[in-house]
């Protein structure tokens, strides 16, 4: 599903912010990545959810080699991705049915065939009730689950999330993460960035530790509960 | 639900506020320019069409020899094929042409003024004037013969500038729009960028982004133009009744000619917010996937 062989990553001209990594994501696993503030995990998180281009090293989604797809093919990629950002990245004009549904308006999928996709899948986390709330109306736990919602809303093959839990007290952060169990089960591939390495032990996953832009060698680690 | 509008909230960036107020602006002067190539287009067909086909015959006024001269030249030219008739002005009416310039002192008596004949061409038929020259001067030496070519030459040159004025106007008018649009475009890239990059990330292609720019940038400038148009309009008519006022101070001191717009110049004119909304799509279309091109 992702294969990344000897990446490196830098900004502009700046210097590099991921170097060397080498990983390998199999369709349906789900893995953790963690590391310090600064080590790289947003980059590489963006790097997966083609955000970015890798400045060097390669980086295979889908069994697509990245440095032959051309800019407009990165398209149809990314509607198989789906993206939980740590600061949610909801519209804040838009209501929580209309952030939801942009995916599939995105996709062109006609409005008839997509207002009940967009309520299961707000039933789903629990929000039925807010369907026309406006984000700046919704507590950061209900954003949280909006912005879960509409990741995975197109029914993504990966899901990559960026500190996901980073702004929900505890009992919402294990509520959202059995959210990512249950989509996990329905074969969805998720890598999900923490801090809360609490919860990734909790959870009995495979753990990518970043340091200071590199993979470290023993990361893929499967940490006892 | 209501139906899904625009999932960037251009109603927060200084383009939205700044495009319509340009576009009253630029349709507003374009309409103008318009009116004015259109009005000045039928004038001169106006006097084109009064001059083409006349002629004025001159006999100067000191030769002495009275209506002798007039009456040989009459006779030449009643007997010249091509000619529908040959009308002498009466020495009043003379003396009423060269009124504003001399005053109402001196009487038509004390003037040394030449006769004039007014020639009327016939519609099919073929006057040759070099002929017709040759005769009159035989007949009434000093006789001089006037085809107005002179004056619509230089009509046809003053018509040339002032059109080619209004278009270089209206194109430096129209390039501005495209500027201007483009800039607000550019800021409204700038300021949008985070939910541009998240339309991307869920697998947005530029020309979806590009649309939002477009519906966008087509309802404001159709806002700022039919406004534009609306103050055009007042503009066009307050100036007609303003050269009609002119007029009404005497036939002889008609400073302006009178604007007058037909049916179907206002139609070219309501028009000009489609086009302003045209333009505006084309240029936020181009803009933004020139710019987004750009990103990864």
């Amino acid at each position: 599903m992702v294969r990344f062989e000897n990446v490196g990553m830098r900004y502009g001209t700046g210097p590099e912010v991921l170097r060397d990594i080498t990983l390998r994501l199999d369709a349906g696993s789900f893995h953790f990545l963690t590391g310090p503030s600064g080590a790289g995990k947003t980059s590489l998180l963006r790097l997966i959810a083609l955000a970015e281009r890798p400045s060097r090293g390669l980086v295979s989604l889908f069994g697509e080699d990245l440095t032959r797809v051309t800019r407009a093919a990165l398209a149809p990629l990314r509607r198989k991705i789906g993206i939980v950002f740590q600061d949610f990245r909801l519209i804040p004009h838009l209501s929580a049915f209309d952030n939801v549904a942009l995916p599939l308006r995105v996709a062109g999928v006609a409005e008839a065939k997509l207002r009940d996709n967009v309520r299961e899948i707000l039933e789903w986390v629990g929000l039925a009730d807010k369907l026309d709330a406006k984000p700046p109306t919704l507590s950061g736990g209900q954003q949280q689950r909006v912005a879960i919602a509409r990741a995975v809303v197109a029914r993504p093959k990966l899901l990559v999330a960026d500190e996901p839990t980073g702004n929900v007290d505890d009992a919402m952060a294990l509520r959202l993460m059995r959210l990512f169990e249950e989509l996990n089960k329905l074969g969805t591939t998720l890598i999900i960035a923490t801090h809360n390495a609490a919860l990734a032990r909790q959870f009995n996953r495979p753990v990518l530790h970043l340091e200071d832009g590199e993979l470290q060698a023993a990361a893929v680690t499967r940490v006892a509960s | 639900m209501s139906a899904p509008g625009l999932a960037i909230p251009f109603g927060r960036d200084g383009g939205s506020r700044f495009l319509p107020a340009l576009t009253l602006l630029m349709v507003f002067l374009a309409g103008l320019a318009l009116a004015a190539v259109m009005d000045l287009e039928r004038t001169l067909a106006r006097w084109d069409q009064s001059l083409t086909g006349t002629l004025t015959v001159e006999l100067p006024a000191a030769t002495g020899a009275g209506d002798k001269s007039l009456d040989a030249a009459l006779a030449v030219l009643h007997a010249a094929p091509g000619i529908q008739s040959a009308t002498p002005i009466d020495r009043a009416a003379t003396a009423k042409l060269v009124e504003p310039w001399l005053g109402t002192a001196l009487s038509p008596a004390d003037l040394e003024l030449p006769r004039l004949i007014d020639v009327r061409l016939a519609s099919n038929g073929h006057a040759d004037l070099a002929a017709l020259r040759a005769k009159l001067a035989a007949a009434a030496p000093g006789t001089t013969l006037d085809d107005h070519q002179l004056w619509l030459d230089s009509l046809a040159r003053f018509a040339r500038s002032a059109e080619i004025t209004a278009i270089v106007i209206l194109v430096l008018i129209g390039g501005v729009a495209v500027m201007s649009v483009a800039f607000a475009t550019r800021t409204g890239l700038a300021v949008h960028r985070d939910i541009i990059e998240l339309l991307h990330l869920m697998g947005a292609h530029d020309s979806y982004v590009a649309r939002q720019f477009e519906r966008q940038a087509l309802r404001l400038a159709l806002i700022g133009g039919v406004a534009g148009l609306v103050l055009a309009a007042a503009a066009l008519f307050a100036l007609s009744q303003a050269t009609n006022a002119v007029s009404l101070l005497g036939d002889s001191v008609t400073l302006l000619p009178p604007l007058h717009l037909r049916g179907w110049n206002w139609a070219v004119l309501a028009v000009l917010p489609i086009v302003a909304g045209l333009v505006a799509m084309a240029t936020a279309r181009i803009t933004v996937l020139a710019t987004l091109r750009r990103l990864p």
